[in-house]
């Protein structure tokens, strides 16, 4: 099965699925084959009831939709609309941590406490909030008040877009993109793609860019702002991934999904004394807390909290028998687990009001009782472990050790509190480029070949890689999150690792912690002068799948990110809109995307571009 | 070997309208079958772009694939004039030479189906060739989500309907309700 993944833990476990006759996502992808192609090519239409429409992209059927919209049209509205529900996910979930410090501030969520008051003030100043003589409580409320205003804000931008250069600023108010609330613009993107409102490809995708902007400089930079106030700024912090840190004596609780709010309090809980006790009461030796896709990074950042695996491991988890109980909240969570779970012992708890799974048990969470929601639902985990059938149990070894936690602020502590050494070192070529990986796994791609095939050829190439979300676990399970990974990167690279002692490869955090990448971006570029279409810097996402991934590529391009995508989004069926995307999109924003499914092809186009980044520079 | 025990031997398309929801994705998969790279993303920026040769239609509620039958005694070869189009007797198929085709039109004329006609650039008749290129067979049965289009032998294709049909009697539900397509259609069966 080496086409479904090049995780060994994952193969072990597939066979096991195989064996029992439980159902996984691969099997999902291959009875779905062949896809729709009008859906591949994205030129369907489902926004209004004179459709549904499609475009025959060979020209002897239909051109047009009912209304008249044409191949183009559909191709920019429904990527719009992505765009659209991929920002709502990002800000949706940075409305929910800013509704939690608010409630830290103000006494009704009393379990959460500032845990770094001087990022705290250090936004509040950005704010233009006056720190003087205010309580941590008292500027907290006034940071999470002005935070939730950026929602709908009227002043006309998002404040921390000043974080970006003034050139790129200056970019974004000519081509009218300056995102003006995070709320506003999926609203308007909603309203643009109703029928018989834009149709111009141009214009939608022009506003697609705004949409991605309102979440990577609004709903995701603000989701990590405030969580690192809450939870704390990650360090670096040294943890073990993959399915091999489940543990044959012990409860395991596995938490899955994306936001911190629900899992911090959950680790907490799983340390309690007397819960442990309980478990122990019932022969097990303890009670093990291991993490899935961004909420394991969330709490793998901050408290190098195991991560059993990324996005295609979630069911294969259960598949071990060994999980007393998979907590969910929201985002990338298969439909399929409460079927998957009631083939064995495993619970699946799910706690968000927005996101409901038939057939899991639920369990609403509230900041007002976090803490005591928390330690129910690890109860109900450990009151479920005598029910675990020993004859089903397979849990395979794979487990590798990663160092994560690289924030913003724990990159600068490693190069000694400023940039200037990293710019030193790239402008002397001793580092080429630095390039984010991220995204998903799509079983379209065998799993984690794509992201670990362009991390190891990027590092040997002296190219800097920083990664967040599954793409990050990934290089976890690979192995490549060590210092010892130096070895791998090409002589200059590796020279820079054993002299900070860390790896080539930095995990910086969840999905929305692409904020983070985005500030950083943005430092290099001022204390440059430049803008950040002018850095040997790239991005890729080679396994993406969700719609996130979608509003992300589009505020990283617009950020000045070159991009690159390793599967095809579905724009094909316009060609107008595939040249914006890939080539016009270059002279609009100084950065557009490729797409390349090879993952070697996809780092050689990333190593060019950075040789010519370098070259204009002069550097 | 005669032509009925062949036929007997060779799986053919057949269609059951009750299941077509007129998607249309036989089409796309019969243009990519015949485009030049040999899929999607290709195919569709090839010029000329390439064709397909089975076309869903609709009449009042039912929706169906109406692709060639390569018919036993074929219309559409006894019209033509050139012997372009000929009966591939061992497979048992009706095949075009494109070759020596002239463009004349009568197989269209002829073809009780609508199953054969003329792509602008060529102006040469063309139709089904049974995907005879591809190892996996008609590009349009595989491409069908709800097997609407199957490749399956004559004598199969009997044998469910009758299994139906006994399946119905048995149950007291006869006559059958009245099918979208009924007539056309072979009954349910997965």
């Amino acid at each position: 099965m080496p086409d479904k993944s090049r995780d060994p833990a994952a193969l072990v476990l597939l066979k096991k699925a195989e064996r029992e006759g439980i159902e996984v996502a691969w099997d999902r992808y291959r009875l779905q084959q062949p896809q729709c192609g009008f859906g591949l090519l994205g030129v369907c239409c489902r926004n209004c009831n004179m459709g549904p429409c499609r475009v025959d992209p060979f020209g002897e059927g239909p051109q047009k939709g009912v209304c008249g919209a044409d191949g183009d049209t559909m191709v920019a509205r429904n990527l719009l609309r992505a765009i659209a529900a991929g920002a709502a996910a990002h800000s949706d979930h940075g409305r929910d941590v800013a509704e939690t410090l608010l409630g830290a501030a103000t006494g009704k969520a009393p379990d959460y406490r500032i845990r770094d008051e001087a990022k705290l003030r250090r936004l509040a100043a950005e704010f233009g909030i006056k720190p003087d003589g205010e309580t941590p409580a008292g500027l907290a409320r006034e940071v999470a008040e002005q935070a939730l205003d950026e929602f709908g804000t009227r002043k006309g931008f998002l404040h921390l877009i000043n974080r970006a250069p003034a050139k790129r600023r200056a970019l974004w108010d000519k081509l009218g993109i300056t995102p003006r609330g995070i709320d506003r613009e999926v609203v308007e993107a909603m309203h643009r793609t109703h029928m018989g409102v834009d149709n111009d490809p141009a214009s939608l995708i022009l506003h697609g860019l705004r949409v991605g902007l309102s979440d990577g400089w609004g709903g995701s930079i603000l989701a990590t702002e405030l969580s690192d106030i809450l939870f704390g700024t990650p360090v670096p912090v040294r943890g073990r991934a993959n399915l091999g840190v489940l543990k044959e004596d012990a409860v395991n609780i596995v938490v899955h999904g994306h936001e911190p709010i629900l899992s911090e309090m959950i680790v907490q809980a799983a340390q309690d004394p007397e819960l442990v006790q309980y478990a122990r009461s019932l022969g097990a030796s303890g009670i093990n807390l291991a993490g899935m896709c961004c909420t394991g990074n969330e709490i793998l950042m901050r408290h190098g909290v195991p991560a059993a695996g990324n996005f295609l491991q979630q069911e294969l988890a259960i598949v071990t028998g060994a999980v007393e109980a998979m907590v969910v909240d929201v985002q990338c969570i298969m439909p399929s687990l409460p079927q998957v779970a009631s083939c064995y012992h495993t619970k699946i708890i799910s706690t968000s009001p927005k996101a409901r799974f038939p057939g899991a048990l639920h369990i609403p969470f509230s900041e007002e009782h976090a803490l005591a929601t928390a330690a129910r639902i690890v109860k109900e985990a450990v009151d479920n472990f005598p029910n675990r059938k020993e004859d089903r149990l397979l849990i395979p070894h794979e487990a590798t050790d990663y160092v994560a936690g690289f924030s913003t602020e724990a990159i600068l502590a490693a190069l000694g509190g400023t940039l200037n050494p990293l710019l030193d070192i790239i402008k002397a070529g001793t580092i080429k480029g630095i390039v984010a990986l991220v995204g998903c796994n799509n079983p379209r791609v065998p799993q984690d070949v794509g992201h670990v095939t362009i991390a190891r050829k990027l590092i040997a190439e002296d190219v800097l890689v920083v990664e967040t979300g599954c793409a990050a676990i990934a290089s976890a399970k690979a192995g490549l999150l060590l210092p010892e990974a130096a070895e791998l990167a090409g002589k200059g690279l590796a020279g820079v690792c054993r002299a900070l002692g860390i790896p080539p490869v930095l995990h910086m955090g969840s999905c929305v912690d692409i904020s983070r990448i985005l500030t950083v971006a943005a430092a290099i570029a001022n204390a440059l002068g430049v803008d950040i279409s002018d850095l040997p810097v790239a991005g890729v996402a080679p396994e993406w799948m969700s719609e996130k991934a979608v509003s992300i590529g589009a505020y990283v391009v617009a950020s000045g990110v070159f991009t690159v995508l390793g599967t095809v989004p579905p724009v094909l069926g316009s060609r107008a809109v595939t040249d914006i995307l890939t080539r016009a999109a270059q002279n609009l924003v100084g950065a557009c995307f490729a797409v390349e499914e090879d993952p070697v092809k996809a780092a050689d186009l990333i190593l060019a571009h950075i040789a010519s980044q370098r070259a204009r520079l002069g550097i | 070997m005669t032509a009925s025990a062949v036929q007997e031997l060779l799986p053919q398309i057949t269609m059951d309208p009750s299941r077509c929801l007129g998607c249309r994705s036989c089409e796309l998969a019969c243009a990519v079958a015949h485009s030049t790279s040999g899929h999607l993303y290709g195919a569709i920026s090839e010029r000329p772009l390439p064709h397909r040769r089975i076309v869903v239609e609709q009449v009042g509620e039912v929706r169906s694939p109406v692709p060639c039958r390569h018919c036993e005694d074929a219309p559409c070869v006894s019209a033509c004039v050139t012997g372009a189009m000929a009966r591939d007797e061992p497979r048992g198929l009706v095949l075009c030479d494109g070759d020596k085709c002239i463009g004349c039109g009568m197989c269209m004329v002829a073809c009780p189906f609508g199953a054969v006609w003329h792509p602008p650039e060529t102006r040469r008749a063309q139709k089904c060739d049974f995907c005879l290129h591809l190892p996996s067979g008609p590009a349009c049965v595989a491409a069908c989500p709800t097997r609407a289009l199957r490749l399956e032998q004559v004598s199969a294709a009997a044998r469910r309907k009758r299994q139906a049909a006994l399946a119905r009697l048995l149950a007291g539900e006869w006559p059958a309700p009245a099918a979208p397509g009924a007539g056309l259609t072979g009954e349910g069966g997965a």
